[in-house]
């Protein structure tokens, strides 16, 4: 082990919940210069609570961007891939931003709250530069701070991420919104005890779930008192460990390993999410991969011989390099080694098999179509 | 809380159990060890017949998370290997020190095991390391 909890904790950002997390017994660790839970007990309990009953996590570290203003349309369109005409107050889109080429700065969420106002939720890690980039692009297309206003509000806003079968019935016990007739990537402003919140139905689990947001003064009484209320139904802390066994079952993308600026929207399964018929930033690159193809494609596996196969690890195809791993783990679901990779795109058609490399040998898994997991 | 280190045994700096029975080590990770690694989910071992070093890669055990390296106890020849590990890794996470064992050697220099810990010097260095 590299540090110790001691060592790094004095050195790393911290969320609201810090003490909190040591007081429930959480390993610590640092993740992406944030002091953060990656289990409290037991990741695979953890993992199966969420798909089972409820899982609470703190999402403190994430960032809330501000957009306002009578131009802020304008900025959200040029800056997102995704188009937004038509979009309607209390809806979220997911999206991705990208630089000139066509490379993926982040991955986020766009939360329009008012007709001049958005709220982008972006990675921990990568907030800094989508700040930098909202405001390049607010400078590119001359727009004034009378305009349109571009404030970080992540340290004001704290974030959990309430999700699992049960996670409508225990936020219902505190919070006066009418959760019934929220759909899927809608959110609505209501109180939660008594504080104003923002409570969107997503999230990252593929779960019936929540995510919501407060004055992080507020972390600790509504972190507790989620999960007094919740206890009868289930529901526990849940670490970051849990969280990406959770996402990757989904077939969901982590910045960092399906996605960076090296990656295009169109090989990362992102393609959904590029609107060619409006502009944006990196859309002359982008038609022109889709025009010419591209190389690497990312793909969903499972193992097929025993074995877990990890980051980083090689895949080969008729002795060839033919790719490598982006995520991999143990899928407490389905019991087997599953996870997503980038290959060559020739190779990416369901059922195609492959050659994974795990430490001296050459391991079978196949392509699968993704997600792996579907909530019934 | 981890369970007593058993008295009788020999341990290692690594966190492995050793339990000799003329020449033959039967061998495992601690209860102190499979505690720190949480729920055990895959295990690779060695084949039947192959060489091992004393600190060298015996075996692989697996959490969701991390992926650790078991070390041979003493030099010999694996003559045994618990195969029901590869169906169920979570024995050892039950009995560490019992229905978990991971290889049996056939030893071949006993002067080895003066360089292993006994339970007490053991359960010492364990609470050694956590401060």
């Amino acid at each position: 082990m590299a540090t110790t909890n001691e060592e790094i904790k004095v050195l790393l950002k911290k969320t609201p919940l810090a003490s909190a997390h040591k007081k429930l017994g959480a390993q610590m660790v640092n993740f992406g210069g944030w002091y953060m839970p990656v289990f409290y007990t037991n990741l695979m309990e953890e993992h199966q609570a969420t798909r089972e009953k409820a899982g609470l996590f703190d999402i403190c570290h994430m960032g809330e961007i501000k957009i306002k203003g009578k131009k802020s349309q304008e900025l959200v369109q040029q800056l997102i891939t995704r188009n937004i005409d038509g979009m309607p107050v209390g809806k979220i889109y997911l999206s991705v931003i990208c630089n000139e080429k066509g490379g993926i700065i982040d991955d986020l969420t766009t939360y329009k709250i008012a007709e001049d106002e958005y709220m982008l939720v972006t990675n921990a890690s990568t907030k800094d530069k989508d700040l930098q980039q909202v405001l390049k692009v607010k400078k590119q297309l001359g727009l004034t701070d009378s305009e349109v206003k571009v404030v970080d509000i992540s340290d004001k806003i704290a974030k959990f991420d309430l999700q699992g079968p049960n996670s409508q019935l225990i936020l219902k016990k505190i919070c006066s919104a009418d959760l019934n007739s929220l759909k899927f990537y809608t959110f609505v402003k209501g109180k939660i005890l008594d504080v104003e919140a923002i409570i969107s139905r997503s999230g990252y689990t593929g779960e019936l779930g929540y995510e919501i947001y407060f004055n992080s003064k507020e972390a600790v009484r509504i972190w507790n008192k989620l999960l007094s209320v919740g206890k009868n139904l289930g529901l526990r802390p849940i670490g970051l460990g849990a969280r990406d066994t959770l996402r990757l079952e989904c077939g969901m993308n982590l910045y960092g390993h399906e996605i960076s600026e090296e990656f295009h929207p169109l090989q990362s399964r992102y393609g959904w999410v590029v609107s060619f018929d409006k502009e944006f930033v990196g859309k002359k690159a982008l038609e022109k991969i889709k025009a010419e193809g591209w190389e690497k494609q990312l793909v969903g596996f499972e193992m097929v011989d025993r074995g877990i196969a990890r980051n980083c690890y090689q895949i080969f195809k008729n002795n060839q390099r033919i790719g490598w791993v982006s995520s991999g783990t143990y899928s407490p679901t389905f019991k087997k080694g599953i996870g997503m990779a980038y290959i060559d795109k020739k190779y990416d058609k369901p059922g195609t098999k492959l050659k994974i490399k795990i430490r001296d040998n050459l391991v079978e898994a196949k392509i699968i179509k993704l997600p792996f997991y579907k909530r019934s | 809380m981890a369970k007593t280190n058993p008295k009788g045994l020999k341990y290692t700096k690594e966190h492995e159990w050793a339990k000799v029975e003329g020449q033959v080590v039967t061998m495992g990770i601690t209860d102190h060890a499979q505690e720190l690694l949480t729920s055990l989910v895959f295990v690779e071992l060695p084949k039947v017949g192959k060489k091992t070093e004393q600190t060298k890669t015996l075996a692989v055990v697996e959490s969701v998370k991390s992926v650790s390296d078991v070390y041979a106890p003493v030099s010999g020849e694996v003559i045994e290997v618990n195969t029901i590990l590869t169906k169920k890794p979570e024995i050892i996470n039950e009995d560490a020190f019992g229905a978990g064992w991971i290889v049996k050697i056939k030893m071949i220099n006993f002067k080895e095991l003066d360089k292993l810990m006994d339970a007490d010097s053991y359960t010492k260095f364990c609470q050694k390391e956590k401060h």
